[in-house]
Parts: structure tokens; sequence; C-alpha cells
């Protein structure tokens, strides 16, 4: 007989509302990217869910698990999502699918599925992608001024993008910046059309939707303001300390407002089966993916960070949290570390 | 080429007399491997093992025993064993008994003749009792390792297992969902009670 | 009134980390006054209504108790008397069904009520003030008083074990369990009694202030304290705290209305308090001045399957069942009965369980009111339990540690510290039951412990058995050694005294000593033999006995034999020799009766 404990009662939360919120959330940041870049993110997005959901039943069936107890959790959905915001819009199709499949099996299954896995799956298949298919996750980002139409885009992706080059551009404009700052100076970088005032065309767009999506999720307490803010912190003071030279270095407002920053800070860092827990854990593990991005950005030959910050950050988690537990009530100090030295 | 070799000698140098402190300074005292093996055992004494007692198995199973000989203990001692050991937990060993539920000897005392035969089998001193006087079992004392039961010749000794009462009962630990599923169950040894 | 603003005054709050706002439920049993539910026609005391030792019976079965009568002493150090509620005969003391989540039934008295409702002779203490402290404290303890509030720590034990110094007297008035309203009703309607048992505490503590822990959403009973601290003169502080839960925890309470943590392994006293809840204070003053040990307390009675929600004062004794079916409980409709509230209470097992001194609540919702636990799914380490842990823990990695039974690991992540309040498993998204597991892991953690005390016991037991056999055989060895020295000296000696003259003296000569010494053993045993000869039917049923004992015995080995069991030898043994007494027990026997028959006198 199952003994039925307290608390008789519990709060209206459920995984699938947390996972699903999440996923609402997502959607104005998803909305700028289709409307400042491409409607290749549109096309990624319904391939990811897709593919996210297929791979997912049939892993769960492989593995004996209730399917649909664990497809209505909307883990899977996040995970998809997470990729289609993140991967080049115009890359052919099996890119997205390919990732995804990654994202769910080894990102998530091969570890025991949703809740065991170390690792951030969306990044774990960013990161298996960028390290194979190098060619193909550094050129199909779209150009801002919305040059392929729907059909277009389908085209692209579907029937390989040779064919129809109009709409492709190679760099992002945190690339271009690092690339052309070497041989010119930050008025004349400055001058290339994608950016502007504040960051870059399009770009920045893009980061206030993720952050507005971000200040919802903070709003309803789905995530702790912790990681976001130790994250875009320690990205700002470096940025500050070291880059404050716009002749040598990309400039701050770059760096938060454009590439996958607000994404990383709200949406990608805050995962939490892969993050550190204790409250001044997180601080130290935000603080640490905001460093990694600043000195990947800066000195790594990679354009974009976030998915090597995120995964190396993932690996100190579990080091974080051991020495980062909060002082209990009553008690004289924190309990640190892997053995208890009390007694 | 002199320099690699001269630093190669220097280093070597430097970390042989570093492991040679080592190696003195840190010294082990006595072989405390037999003593951690003993507090991990039940200390019930009963010998089911075939050692008499438990801290003669513990140097057995130092010296290379096998570590699922002891039945009071069960799964349980069997895997804090090979942890401490490092080894690979076996099953129990059938051939030395059964894990059983707790239990304490209850001598009826009614039908005790007092031979004392059960006070001398006793391994922990637990029966209280003289020649022709009837005996009794300090039940706190009991470890229940039924040494008593066979040496009496009226057959006055019962096994009973220990209940629960409310300040030893404890829940139970929840099965989750997931655990539905035959292969992720816990082993019986980590939640007896969900066996039962 | 002008004198009200320099009695009362309002304290300042601090905060507590975590919490949570569950829905309060407190309307439905709050408006209505308490009511006294009519006399049931038996109770059942059980002996262990507190923490501590169970109390000890003082009555028979049989005998007639007046109320308020001692029934069952405190057994010692910590422990709480039990009294008959009212008047009657007690008609049973056995195990009884017992509000517990183990289902254990627990021994207990039981009084069939006389319906006279008879005191028995009462003392009242108008004047308290003028006796001694420990006159009041004896008081105290002989009246039974346990801690209302619901874990039922004996009363006159806060007042003699004190660390330090004591400065406050605080009133645990927050109530902070949804549903429960025992307090708030208690306070709306008898608020100076509840201030003038606080008075005999502050008395009892030599403290300096009253300061009272009320939650904001009972601004009635507020108003009730402060009224009745104006009536009686008495200086009270008010501490209004947020609605939170927990924040009636005393811990969190402190911590709320002082700033303060009680330090880890120490209590309240240390910091110079003493906390109380009000219905305890209440049944102080009843103790104290009218001589009433407590035999009744207010228990709410609420949830959706019951029709007349409300207050009652229940007789302790009295079945829950009655209790629920006076309130108008749809038995049918509930789901189950929770004993105290939604969020730490447990569900009774039988329901024909007594209420106890700690009953403050009998809930007794619809399915579709708390609706019973939906699946769980894997922990997702979202780390919403960690911001509803109201000591600063981590759910989540106790949680694993828990699940895996990793007790060392749990035991790093305080698992003690834990107060079971629930806020970590209110907020999983994932639905796990989160304090089960840890109830689980501190059950096992205390049994380890305890085994492996009981271990380290035995063996030193063994170990020193060992030593004692050890040092046994060489005694003996050294005795015999010494026997066999002695002989050979005696040896020697005599061979020497044989080549000696003989001295001719009759002591001396060792073979008459020694059938002198045959002939006077001779003489005492047909002494004592006629001393102990026993009747006929004595050893009639001596003999009687054996026979029994040897058909059983033989019976028993002949099943040994059939099945080849291992114990045949010992067996067989044993049914030798009860043969062997059987024969000399009918032996006697006969001899004792042709005796008789030759003797006719």
């Amino acid at each position: 007989m199952m003994t039925l404990s307290s608390p008789h009662t519990t709060g209206s939360n459920t995984v699938s509302r947390l996972m699903l919120t999440l996923c609402a959330a997502l959607i104005p940041g998803l909305l700028a990217l289709i409307v400042f870049f491409s409607w290749g993110y549109l096309i990624n997005a319904i391939l990811a869910t897709v593919t996210a959901l297929a791979v997912e039943a049939l892993i769960l069936k492989i593995r004996k698990r209730p399917v649909l107890f664990f497809l209505k959790d909307g883990s899977a959905l996040v995970t998809a999502l997470l990729l289609a915001c993140a991967l080049p819009p115009l890359a052919p199709w099996w890119l997205i699918v390919l990732g995804t499949t990654l994202a769910i099996l080894f990102g998530k299954h091969l570890f025991g599925g949703l809740g065991q896995n170390p690792f951030n799956p969306a990044m774990v298949a960013y990161a298996l992608l960028l390290v194979s298919l190098p060619l193909l996750m550094t050129t199909r980002w779209a150009a801002v001024d919305q040059s392929a139409d729907f059909g277009q885009t389908v085209t692209i992706i579907f029937q390989g993008g040779q064919t129809v080059l109009d709409g492709l551009t190679g760099a992002t404009p945190l690339d271009d910046y690092k690339q052309s700052i070497s041989r010119l100076t930050a008025e004349d970088v400055l001058v290339n059309p994608i950016y502007q005032t504040i960051g870059a065309v399009g770009w920045t767009p893009v980061n206030l939707a993720f952050l507005l999506g971000g200040l919802v999720l903070l709003g309803l307490r789905i995530i702790t303001w912790h990681i976001p803010v130790s994250l875009l912190g320690s990205l700002a003071l470096l940025s500050i300390l070291i880059g404050s030279d716009a002749d040598a270095f990309v400039p701050l407002s770059l760096h938060l407002l454009s590439g996958s920053t607000m994404l990383a800070a709200f949406f990608i860092a805050t995962d939490p089966v892969s993050a550190a827990t204790s409250n001044r854990g997180k601080l130290i593990y935000g603080a640490g993916i905001g460093a990694l991005i600043y000195i990947i950005r800066t000195w790594g030959n990679y354009p974009d960070a976030t998915a090597f910050a995120v995964l190396l950050m993932n690996f100190a988690a579990p080091l974080i949290d051991h020495y980062t537990r909060p002082r209990v009530y009553g008690h004289k100090a924190a309990v640190k570390g892997y053995k208890n030295e009390q007694d | 080429m002199i320099t690699a070799i001269l630093t190669l000698l220097v280093l070597a140098a430097i970390f042989g007399a570093l492991l040679g402190f080592a190696s003195i300074r840190f010294k082990p005292e006595g072989n405390p491997i037999v003593e951690d093996i003993n507090n991990i055992l039940p200390q019930t004494q009963c010998g089911q093992c075939g050692h008499p007692g438990c801290r003669p198995y513990a140097q057995a199973i130092a010296d290379g025993e096998d570590i699922n000989k002891c039945p009071p203990g069960g799964e349980a001692t069997i895997q804090a064993l090979a942890d401490l050991l490092d080894v690979e937990p076996k099953p129990l060993d059938a051939e030395h008994g059964e894990e059983k539920t707790p239990q304490v000897a209850i001598i009826r005392e009614d039908e005790c003749i007092g031979c004392t035969k059960c006070i001398q089998a006793c391994p922990v001193d637990a029966i209280l009792g003289a020649a022709k006087q009837m005996h009794t079992v300090i039940e706190s004392e009991c470890t229940g390792c039924d040494l008593c039961v066979e040496p009496c010749p009226v057959d006055c000794i019962d096994m009973v297992p220990i209940e629960d009462t409310l300040a030893t009962w404890h829940q139970n630990r929840p099965l989750s969902n997931i655990e539905l599923i035959a292969t992720d169950r816990p082993t019986p040894a980590v939640n007896k009670e969900d066996a039962a | 009134m002008t004198v009200a603003s320099s009695l009362i005054t309002r304290s300042r709050v601090w905060s507590i980390s975590g919490g949570i706002h569950p829905a309060e439920h407190k309307q439905e049993s709050n408006t209505a006054p308490i009511e006294a539910i009519p006399l049931p026609s038996t109770l059942w005391l059980p002996l262990n209504m507190h923490i501590g030792a169970p109390a000890t019976p003082v009555v028979s079965v049989g005998q007639m108790v007046r109320k308020g009568q001692i029934i069952a002493q405190s057994g010692g150090g910590i422990s709480a008397s039990v009294h008959a509620p009212t008047s009657g005969r007690i008609t049973a003391i056995e195990d009884h069904a017992y509000a517990h989540e183990s289902g254990l039934k627990q021994p207990a008295i039981a009084i069939e009520a006389d319906g006279l409702d008879d005191w028995r002779k009462q003392t009242p203490w108008e004047d308290w003030a003028s006796k001694t402290h420990e006159e009041l404290l004896q008081r105290i303890h002989d009246g039974g008083i346990t801690g209302l509030g619901g874990a039922g720590f004996p009363t006159d034990i806060k007042y003699r074990n004190r660390h330090a110094p004591i400065d406050t007297l605080l009133i645990n008035a927050a109530e902070c369990e949804p549903y429960i309203t025992a307090d708030d009703r208690l306070m709306r309607e008898r608020a100076e009694d509840i201030l003038r048992g606080a008075q005999i505490c502050l008395h009892l503590l030599g403290a300096r202030r009253i300061l009272i822990g009320i939650e904001d959403n009972k601004p009635e009973a507020a108003t009730a304290l402060e009224q009745a601290a104006e009536t009686l003169q008495q200086r009270i502080e008010l501490a209004v705290v947020p609605t939170k839960y927990p924040s009636g925890g005393e811990k969190q309470l402190i911590q709320l209305v002082t700033g303060k943590e009680v330090p880890k392994g120490g209590l309240p006293s240390d910091l110079g308090i003493v906390c109380q809840n009000v219905g305890t204070l209440y049944q102080i003053y009843r103790t104290v001045v009218h001589d009433e040990p407590l035999i009744s307390r207010i228990t709410t009675v609420t949830g959706a399957a019951v029709s007349n929600p409300g207050n009652y004062e229940v007789l302790i004794g009295t079945s829950m069942e009655t209790v629920l079916n006076h309130a108008g409980a749809h038995l049918k409709k509930a789901d189950r009965v929770i004993m105290g509230g939604p969020m730490m209470g447990f569900a009774v097992p039988d329901i024909a369980a007594p209420i106890m001194k700690s009953t403050n609540c009998l809930l007794a919702p619809t399915k579709k009111e708390l609706p019973p636990a939906i699946e769980d799914s894997p922990c997702i380490r979202c780390g919403l339990c960690e911001q509803a842990c109201p000591v600063d823990l981590l759910p989540q990695q106790m949680h694993w540690a828990s699940k895996h039974r990793e007790l060392e690991s749990a035991e790093l992540h305080s698992l003690e510290d834990c107060i079971e309040c629930g806020a970590c498993a209110y907020v999983c998204p994932s639905r796990i039951p989160l304090v089960q597991y840890f109830r689980y892991a501190k059950g096992e953690l205390k049994q380890e412990r305890q085994q492996h005390e009981e271990s380290e016991r035995a063996r030193i037991r063994f170990e020193n058995r060992q030593a004692r056999l050890e040092r046994e055989k060489q005694e003996k060895e050294a005795r015999r050694k010494a026997r066999a020295e002695a002989a050979a000296k005696a040896q020697a000696e005599k061979k020497a005294r044989e080549g000696a003259p003989s001295s001719g003296s009759n002591d001396d000569d060792p073979v008459k000593a020694a059938l002198a010494r045959a002939a006077a053993k001779k003489q005492a045993r047909a002494e004592s033999a006629a001393a102990v000869e026993q009747s006929p039917a004595e050893l009639k049923e001596a003999l009687d006995k054996a026979k029994a004992k040897f058909d059983k015995a033989s019976t028993r080995l002949q099943e040994a034999e059939a099945n080849g069991d291992a114990m045949v030898a010992a067996l067989k043994k044993a049914a030798d020799k009860l043969e062997e007494k059987y024969l000399s027990a009918e032996k006697a026997y006969q001899a004792a009766t042709q005796s008789q028959e030759t003797d006719p006198s």
C-alpha cells in the first residue's frame, strides 16, 4: 500500500506547464527573428518540433518509458525551439533534423532522460554541429533585409542553398566587427549598414524581444534573477574593463544586444537541469558563462560562444553546488564540500 | 644534451625524495582495513559465515575471502563491503543462509529446565540464568543469531521477528511513477519495506 | 482610550526565507462560535498522547473514576499524566486504534461514561501568585498539560529546563496551517483567559515581556487580545506577521519576531525566549486557577465533506468518528480524514481512533477539494523547492540522496534540519512527494544509527566474552596445575610420613576420618529425604507433567526423524532425558502410594 504523506495539497504547477510557459516566452524572440531575418527560423522551428517529438517518442518507446506521459511534459519542445532559435536559418533541412536528433538522443536520453542530463541538450547538439559542420554552421545566416521570401527560403532549405544565394550572408555582426576591426577603425567598421546606433540592425530588436520574454519568465517566477543578472553583469563588466577601446575590441552594446546574448542569458543558461542550484551557485555559474562568452568571443575562433560557455559551466555545476550550499537555519556556517566535517 | 640529462636526474631525485618522505611520514599504522570491515559487519556473531564471530570473518575478508557470506547483514552489508573494498557486489551466498527480518530470541520460561546450554552458546552473553534456574533473554542485547535455539534440550526458545513500534516505524520510500518499470526499481535491500 | 497606546505596542517584524501561500480555507470554520460536543458513551484514552515516555495506568478494570481523576501517571522524565475526562467505569485497558500514520494500535484506557460528569474534589487557586514556583509547576505537571499546537511536548519541562535567563514569553498565535481555526476562535472568545495563562507563565519565567506573534489574517483575534490586555491592564507587544506558511513553526516565528535563529541543536530558551501556543496558555489558566486538568480541547472540524464545519470543544478520548458525525461529516464523500492541517497533517488509518491532546484539526476533504497525488515526473532541478524552503535547505539535492538511500549525502545536506513543513512538495512542478522521501531517509538514518550502536554493543560484549572465556581457560589450567602440584606434594609428604613413626592419634587417621564423614552424610540424607517427602498428589502432578513432556518430545522426535531434520540428535537426547525423568517420577509416585497404603496414619 502506498502511504499518503503530507502535504495533502499542492500548488497548480506542473512540469508541462513550466515547459510550455517557457516555450511561450520564447515566441516574441522567435517572431522577431522571423520578421527581421528570415522565414527560415519558422521552418526551422517546425522541423525541429516535429523531429524532437518524433525522436523523443521513439526513444521513449525503445526505453520502455510511458510515451505520452513524457511527451506531454514539453521538455522536447523547449529543446526544439531553442535549437530553432540558435541554428542558422538558411541551413539545409537535414541540419536541423540532425541537430534535433542529436540533442534528444545524445543530449538527453543517453544520460537517462528528463532531469538526468548534465548538459543542456540544445547546446550539446549545437556544439556537435559546429565542430562537425563548421562551414554550414557559419555561412548560412540570413541578412537583415529579408531579400528571400517564404518560397525562396523553402527552396534554399530543401533544395540546397548553392543555387539561390540571395539573402545569404556569411557573417553575423559580432563576427564582422571582430574581423574588420583588425584592419579598420571603429568608425570605418560601423559604416557597414548592418550596425545601428545601439547594437546591430535586426539583432538589437531580436535581443530585446528575448529580453522581454525573459522578463515575463522572471515575473512568473519560473526563473530567478540570479543567472541572467550575473551572466549579463560579468559580460558587461569584462567588456568595460578589458574592451573599452572600440578600435580594438567589440563594443559593449554589440556584446549585449547582438548574437545570442539574451537568448543565452534568459533561456539557455537558466535551464535548471544542467545549471547550478543554490542561489549563490547560480550567481557564480552565470558569471562564469558571461566571462567565458566574452573570452571566446574576443580571443576564440568562433563567432558566437554561447554553446561552449554554457557547456563548460555545465561541467562545473556539480562542483559549484558542493561549495555554495546555503547556510541552513540555525547553523553557524554552510556545509561545504563532499564530506561533512562538522562531526 | 647534458642539461636535459641533468634536469631529468634532478627531477628524479626530487620526486624520489618526496615519495620516500611520504612513505615514511604517512605510513598507515596496523591494518585498518580489518577494523573497517568489522565495522560494516552486523556483529550478530552468529557464525553463519563459517567463522567464529564477525571479527574473524572480517580478517578472512581482508585475506581475500568472499564478501557474500553474511546473511544477517544481507544485501546492504554486501553493498557496503563492495564499496569499501572496491569490488563487485555479489548476491548473498545461499549456502550460508538467507536474509531474514531482524529477530530476537524469547525463552518460554515455564518450560525452561535451567540447563545453561543456551547461556554457553550465546556469543554476546545476552542470556541470564544459572544452573537449575529459569533463564531469560536480555532482549535489548540479543543479536538474533539463533545460536541458542539448537542446544536447548527442551526446545523452549523461539525466534520472533522484532515488531515495529511507534518509535521505530517510519515512512516507506515512495515508489515513483517511473519506477513502475521493473528494471528501475530499487534493489530489495535498498528498500526492504517495499518488498514486504 | 489613552491607556491602550501605552499598554499595547506593535513590535517590529523580520522575515523568513522561502514560504508559500496556499489557499487559506479559514472562513469555512472560523465564523461559528465554539460548540461543545455532547458526552459520548465511551472514551478511549491512549497512554501516549505526548512526546516522551508513555503514562502508567493507575486504575484497574471495573474501577469507578470521577471526572478529572488521574487514570495514568506520568512515567518519569519527559511524560504527562492522563485524566478521566468524565466520571464512569473503567471497562478496558488494552490496545486500541490510535491516530498515527502507521496504523499501529496503542495501549489505551476505556471509560464507560456514567452520564453524571461528577468532578473529583477541586481546589481552585484564585491567588496563584502566592504559590511557589515549585507548587505551580507541580500543578501544571499534574494537570497533564502538553503543547496543544500539535507536537505535544509536556509543558512543565519547558519551565524546568532553562539554560539562559528568559526575557520574552512568545505567544504563538500564528496558526499558519490552512483550514485550522481553533486558536483563532479561542482568541476571539477567550482572550482574557489566554492572557491570564500568559501572566502565570510570565511569573514562572521571570520574563520581562509578552510578545504575541499573530498572522495578519486574524484581525478579530488580534483585537480581542488587545481588548483583553486593556481589561487586565497587561502590557503586551503584538507582532503582526504577514500571512505566509509556515510562519507558525516555532523556529520560524522566532525568526519573524526577533530576527534571530535558534542555534542548531539548541532551544528557544538559548535566545531567552519561551514559546507557547495560545491553546496551551488557556489550558494553563484552567489548570492552575480552576484545577481542571487537560481533559478537553478545541478541535477544528472542517473540509468540504463536513456540513457544519466549525470549532468544537471535545473531550480527549472521544472517537474521531463521533466528532465527525456530530459536525455532520459525510464520510462517504470524504476522500480521507486528516488529523492536523493539509500541509503537515496525516491521513488517519482508522477513525475509531480517539481525539488526543494534540488533535487540533480533523479535516475531511472531498476528492475534488484535496485531490490525491498525481503521478510524479523526474526532478528537473527547477529550484522552486529551494526558493520555498523556510530553513534554506536544498530539497532537490536531498531528494536525490534520499531516493538512492545515500544517507551520508543526505546528512551532508542537513536532512535533519528539515522541519517537514511541506513547502517544497507544495511548489514542486514534478509533484514529487519530497516530504515522504525525507521522512523515509530520516527514519533510515535513525535506524542505521541505532543498528550501529547495537552492533557496537554486541561487538564489545562478544569481545568481553571471548576475553572471559580465555581467562577462565587459563584459570582452569592454573588450578589444574596447582592441584597436580598439591597432589604431588601430598604424595611426597605421605611417603615421608610413612617413613616416619605414626602418632597413633585418631584424628590423624585418614581412614577413620573418612568413615566418620560418610556416616554423617548418610544420616543427613535420610533426614532431608524425610523432610522433603512429597504428598502423592504432588508427585502425581509431577508425574503427569513429566509424561506430557516426554510424549511431546517423542512425537517431535518422530516428526524430526521423518523429515530428516538436523535436530534429531538433540531431540533424541532431550527425549531420553525426559524419559528418564518420567520413569523416576513414576517410581517415586508408586513408592509414595505404596508407603501410603502400608502406612494408614
